[in-house]
């Protein structure tokens, strides 16, 4: 190995690639789609709002109004007004569609101040158990409240919520090690099997068997460039995230195994899935075969922990899940001995494959 | 001086198939040899068997020396190549293509002098993916010298380029060999090698029917030199009776084949001396490609005396 002949080749690689336009584009802003996408999509199906439907047959007096303002505040409900008769309202209800609904009787304030029992009619679907549960839940909790406060009591017993872990993070916190994961696997991935089937067609390698560069330098340099490129997408995929969901993740220096291991391991397989086979198209279907589950299964998305236990066994056969769980334990859980544990997990198995890519792919015919 | 190539007994077979079977060869170092066949002759078998790049079945080849397969590393350093339909990264300018080269090789070749000399001086910072076929085709020469090589191999180097481009390549190759360099030349183009070539060999199914200086090669299997006149057969049948040479007649042409150069003249006389009205004369020579036209055919249907011209 010769650092002079991995740099001249590392230099035609960047030459050709930053000069395709599409190319460096795509590689730009793809990272920030990514992260804008997936982040509009997931970060909302936290705790849903459910709409409810009112009718206020105390004519809008102040009891009635603090009673509907306390629902508005927990923000689990969204409330709308109608002048519906009370005989009709849950055939109303039905007629559009909705699931939740709520009577303030005639008479709420009054017998509320005189301290006489009175009630709210909660209507719910059935069909719809998420929201039913949720709206009697909210109801229940504000009625409580109320009650409380005509006793002139005030609470004993309270509870304080504490996240697991450290800080609290929410779902983009998780995305955004996943996403550097899914683009670690990807771009090279895909690229380093199009390239072995390619230059193989069109007679590059034979040309490049004439040369001194030897198959372990060339390979080298292009696992530079893929190391490169993931520096910068992982770079603006963080500020991405932070700038469009302020995401909290913590970025230090043990983030950069990762980012070194990562493409050293996935250019090398993307090699190895592109020698193995003997067409092009061959090529693009192993690469498949081998991508597509690893994008999916390894903690990409969601976290390994959610899987059905099953998946799980399978998700930790993955290469992928050791990059994306290692950058997690230094993103998000601070804890670098299993970080240390996963990139260690990384950096053989990248050898493996480089090793293997290095025997399998030949530059010239028996 | 010793031979810069050495070939005895090789054998290349992919399945059943023998594409190269049991043909041997020399190239004196410093000579420019040429090497000629039709489609699927063996030829780009053989060459690559040369240059490393697939191994043979059977035999012996020893390339300066050295076995072209097992000790491709030090061959490399040593010959340069370019091979059929020259390819290269797209996006990648021929003077930056000769410094990679450069550095690959150690060498540090002055891009501009290598460019000037295979006239692309003018593309220098053109990208790849811009240039002719002619244009890519002399970058590929102008790779295949930055490490400075005793052998160059040009496998089809003038296929498919205009005349211009063509002759731009013909003095590079002339230029290899006042170097003291030894080329290894295949061509479809007949007249290119025997303008350049000092000696050629004739592949055809994988056995050399010929090798020789292409003089040699017409001498031996070219039909000899004729004078030809545009006449009646009269013509014919008068010169038949008077020289004792073979005389042909056909479509107004009357042939004469020459035995020795005075026979022009006793040919010009006795046409003269027979009063028979003739238009215009010229005389007539094999040229290399009607020789391998002819020995290709004969092979073909069965009929080639396999002898080797020396």
């Amino acid at each position: 190995m010769r650092w002079t002949r991995i740099l001249a080749d590392f230099k035609i690689v960047v030459r050709s690639y930053v000069r395709n336009p599409v190319a460096l584009f795509f590689s730009l802003i793809f990272p920030i789609i990514l992260i804008a996408l997936f982040g509009l999509i997931f970060s909302g199906s936290g705790t849903a709002v459910i709409p409810m439907t009112v009718l206020n047959l105390d004519h809008n007096s102040p009891a009635s109004q603090e009673f509907m303002d306390a629902l508005n505040s927990t923000s689990f409900v969204k409330l709308s007004f109608v002048n519906w008769s009370a005989s009709s309202f849950a055939a109303n209800l039905g007629a559009n569609d909705d699931t939740v609904g709520l009577i303030i009787p005639e008479g709420f304030e009054a017998n509320f101040t005189a301290h006489r029992p009175v009630n709210v009619t909660l209507y719910t679907d059935p069909e719809d158990a998420a929201s039913a549960g949720q709206a009697v839940f909210v109801v229940s909790e504000v009625t409580n409240a109320f009650n409380l406060k005509a006793a002139n009591g005030s609470a004993i017993l309270g509870v304080n919520t504490e996240n697991v872990g450290s800080p609290v993070y929410t779902y983009i916190d998780y995305l955004i090690p996943g996403l550097i994961g899914f683009s670690i696997l990807t771009s090279p991935m895909f690229s380093m099997v199009d390239i072995a089937a390619s230059y193989r067609k069109e007679g590059i390698f034979r040309q490049l068997s004439l040369t001194p560069l030897t198959r372990a330098e060339w390979l080298s340099s292009h696992i530079l460039w893929y190391m490169s490129l993931t520096f910068v997408t992982a770079g603006i995929m963080i500020g991405a995230g932070i700038v469009l969901f302020g995401a909290h993740v913590t970025v230090s220096l043990g983030l950069i195994p990762f980012l070194v291991a990562g493409p050293f391991l996935f250019v090398s397989l993307g090699m190895l899935m592109g020698s193995v086979a003997k067409t092009p198209e061959s090529a693009a279907l192993i690469g498949n075969i081998v991508t597509f589950p690893m994008m999916f299964l390894s903690g990409t998305f969601f976290p390994v922990s959610d899987f059905p236990p099953g998946l799980q066994a399978f998700a930790h056969v993955l290469p992928l899940y050791y990059v994306i769980d290692g950058m997690n334990q230094v993103m998000l859980f601070a804890n670098a001995a299993r970080a240390l544990t996963d990139v260690l997990v990384v950096f053989g198995i990248a050898v493996v494959f480089f090793l293997l890519a290095i025997r399998f792919f030949q530059w010239r015919d028996e | 001086m010793a031979d810069a190539i050495e070939v005895e007994h090789l054998i290349k077979r992919y399945g059943d198939l023998a594409a190269v079977n049991d043909i041997a060869f020399r190239v004196a170092s410093g000579s420019v040899f040429s090497f000629l066949g039709p489609n699927g002759a063996g030829k780009t078998t053989t060459t690559e068997i040369l240059e490393g790049l697939r191994r043979r079945t059977e035999g012996t080849v020893r390339v300066l020396g050295l076995d072209p397969w097992t000790d491709s590393r030090p061959l490399h350093d040593r010959i340069g190549v370019i091979p059929q339909d020259f390819r290269f990264f797209e996006k990648i300018t021929p003077r930056e293509a000769i410094e990679y080269y450069g550095s690959l090789f150690g060498t540090r070749p002055d891009a501009g002098d290598l460019l000037a000399r295979v006239q692309l001086a003018d593309k220098a910072e053109s990208r790849f993916d811009t240039l002719s076929g002619g244009q890519k085709q002399k970058l590929g020469l102008a790779l295949s010298l930055t490490n400075n090589p005793e052998i160059c191999f040009l496998d089809e180097p003038t296929t498919g380029l205009d005349p211009t481009a063509r002759r731009a390549i013909w003095k590079v190759i002339r230029s290899l060999k006042a170097e003291g360099r030894t080329v290894f030349l295949t061509t479809h183009y007949l007249e290119e090698a025997e303008l350049l070539a000092d000696r050629v060999a004739i592949i055809h199914h994988g056995r050399i029917i010929a090798d020789g200086a292409p003089s040699d090669i017409i001498a031996a299997y070219g039909r000899p030199a004729r004078i030809r006149f545009e006449a009646p057969p009269a013509l014919a049948d008068y010169l038949r009776a008077h020289l004792g040479l073979p005389v042909t007649a056909e479509d107004g042409r009357v042939e004469v084949e020459l035995h020795e150069k005075g026979d022009v003249v006793r040919i010009l006389s006795a046409a003269e001396a027979s009063g028979i009205r003739w238009q215009q004369f010229a005389t007539e020579q094999d040229t290399l490609e009607d020789v391998f036209v002819r020995l290709v055919g004969q092979m073909d249907e069965g009929t080639l005396k396999t002898e080797t011209a020396t």
